[in-house]
């Protein structure tokens, strides 16, 4: 039976580089996708792109390609990644660029476009998923950004036409890595139960080293060896879709049942009610299970029509937030923390810091977790004070009156910190499928 | 007993809304963690960081409870002044839980 063989070089826009040269290396793969897009981040690269019109893509793109693409090309692997961001096309002429420099002339650069729909949000209200009294309206002037979750056609097309990279803006997460199975293996678009097993696939892949053991060891409870070489996921699947998650044999990190359940769930609502633009995906009876040394059979997986509708995220310019920080040590080192939180309090509003939320946290006692005080004392806290404001001017001024605990507060206040920055927030709306046309261009480096 | 003796756990999060699977170890123990690690549980631990409802899908074929904690990340993960905005964190929080120890007798009935 025919096999495809998927790797995940990214699971968010920072990650590691070498993983993903090691999957292009050994992974005796057909496909490497890149997921690089958080919520947030397509706003930030928005901003970008209206500063200069050439940016607004992910600025790891080109390290990223500059480690792959020669393995890729010359292993016949093909690229997908959302690392377009704001901006495809500018993307796609900087990966043939790179390509050009490589010597590696005839790489065919695919960019998907059309998930920009922020003219049609900005023509009429739409209700905010979050805030259901709410509409877009009352983000008026502030909206920067508007991109629908674009499904796996225009990839599937862009594979179709032979593109050996595919870089797209906002499209589904799993999508990355559902297109080449619908593409590899011919799947019709209503065919629901192969595109929910497409889609768990694509959730276990898409956040990379989150199912070969990162975020998951707990020593004593759950070991994990060698997390500084962890190796990222690739999935073994047939045209039946079901699969087999493994990795690169003598990479560091662990495939298990564990690790590959808490995946599985991650991010999840009703697990039998995942909504993708393709389809409603069930996961509520994948079964999991173990298939030799990191190897994790994945089966079961099923599907409902899609509802016809995109999610849309629509970033805006929310507040200003001030954060300053300053640590106590040693004996009463929490009832000095405790003091210079009073001070800060009284100093802003004496000096007439306008704050519609003032956050006081000591870390090591209750930033993380609002439990009871740990006994006994702990030997050091760390005070920070956030606040969020109208205008950097007082944004500025919470970090300052932190700052100045260095000489006017509690004794031995040290390794003072502060900052002030604008707050881009993320909202959500659904918009039918027919709001957002995708489109394919194609360049040859 | 702490659920930590029985189950991992992993959090993730989407706007204003976390999710966090409890799975057990062993899934033979499944139907104890279904037993005690309810809602109501889940939002008594986190009173005063969730505002919003606590849902809670089982998925006995993994041995795995899911938890929808909704108004859990102080308006959203994007404008959070939280130092984890994410949330990241509340699973190792959950995993404090206290639950009965298994091997003890149950409580005499009335």
């Amino acid at each position: 039976m025919k096999t495809v063989r998927i790797g995940s070089g990214a699971g968010y826009s920072g990650d590691r580089i070498e993983p993903a040269m090691e999957l292009a290396e050994h992974g005796d793969i057909a496909y490497l996708g890149f997921e690089c897009l958080a919520e947030r981040t397509i706003a930030l690269a928005q901003q970008a792109r209206l500063a200069d019109p050439e940016a607004g893509y992910d600025p790891l793109l080109g390290a990223r390609m500059e480690a792959v693409l020669a393995a890729c090309w010359a292993r016949g692997i093909r690229i997908i990644t959302n690392m377009g961001a704001a901006n495809p096309h500018a993307a796609a002429a900087e990966v043939a660029r790179i390509a050009r420099k490589l010597g590696l002339a005839g790489i065919k650069i695919a960019a998907v476009t059309g998930d920009d729909v922020l003219a049609r949000i900005a023509a009429a209200p739409h209700a905010l998923m979050e805030r259901p009294e709410e509409t877009t309206a009352s983000l008026e002037g502030r909206i920067v950004s508007a991109n629908a979750y674009l499904g796996v056609a225009p990839i599937v097309r862009a594979l179709a036409a032979d593109a050996d990279v595919v870089i797209t803006g906002r499209v589904a997460d799993p999508a990355l890595f559902m297109a080449p199975l619908v593409h590899e293996f011919g799947w019709r678009m209503d065919d629901w139960d192969a595109l929910g097993r497409a889609t768990v696939i694509g959730h276990l892949l898409e956040c990379a080293g989150q199912i070969t053991g990162g975020y998951f060891a707990d020593p004593g409870y759950k070991d994990v060896a060698d997390l500084a070489r962890l190796g990222f996921p690739l999935a073994e699947v047939g045209a039946d879709g079901n699969a087999v998650i493994t990795k690169v044999a003598g990479s560091g990190g662990t495939v298990s049942l564990q690790s590959c359940k808490e995946q599985l769930l991650y991010e999840l609502h009703d697990p039998a009610r995942y909504y993708q633009p393709d389809v409603v995906a069930d996961f509520s009876a994948v079964r999991l299970e173990a298939d030799g040394t990191d190897r994790v059979r994945v089966s079961g997986g099923a599907g409902a029509a899609r509802t016809g509708m995109l999610k849309v995220s629509i970033g805006y310019r929310d507040s200003f937030v001030g954060e300053g920080q300053i640590s106590y040590a040693g004996a009463g080192a929490l009832a000095r923390g405790r003091l210079a939180i009073e001070i800060v309090r009284e100093r802003l509003r004496l000096t007439g810091v306008a704050t519609s939320e003032l956050r006081c946290d000591l870390i090591g006692v209750d930033a993380l977790h609002r439990g009871p005080v740990p006994a006994p004392e702990p030997a050091e806290v760390r005070l920070r004070i956030i606040g969020r404001t109208d205008s950097l001017a007082e944004a500025l001024r919470i970090g300052n009156e932190v700052e100045t605990l260095y000489t006017n507060g509690p004794a031995g206040g040290g390794g003072a910190w502060k900052s002030a920055r604008e707050v881009l927030g993320v909202v959500s709306t659904l918009v039918p499928e027919s709001a957002a046309t995708a489109a394919v261009s194609y360049q040859v480096a | 007993m702490r659920l930590r003796a029985l189950a991992h756990a992993r959090t993730g999060d989407k706007g204003d809304i976390s999710s966090i699977s409890v799975i057990a170890y062993d899934p033979g123990d499944f139907a104890y963690l279904a037993e005690h690690v309810t809602a109501a549980r889940v939002a008594a631990h986190f009173a005063g960081t969730v505002h919003g409802a606590v849902e809670r899908y089982e998925l006995p074929g993994l041995g795995a409870l899911n938890f929808v904690l909704h108004a859990a990340l102080g308006g959203g993960v994007t404008r959070s002044l939280a130092l984890d905005a994410h949330g990241k964190s509340l699973s190792s929080s959950l995993l404090e839980m206290e639950l009965p120890d298994p091997q003890a007798p149950a409580a005499a009935a009335p």
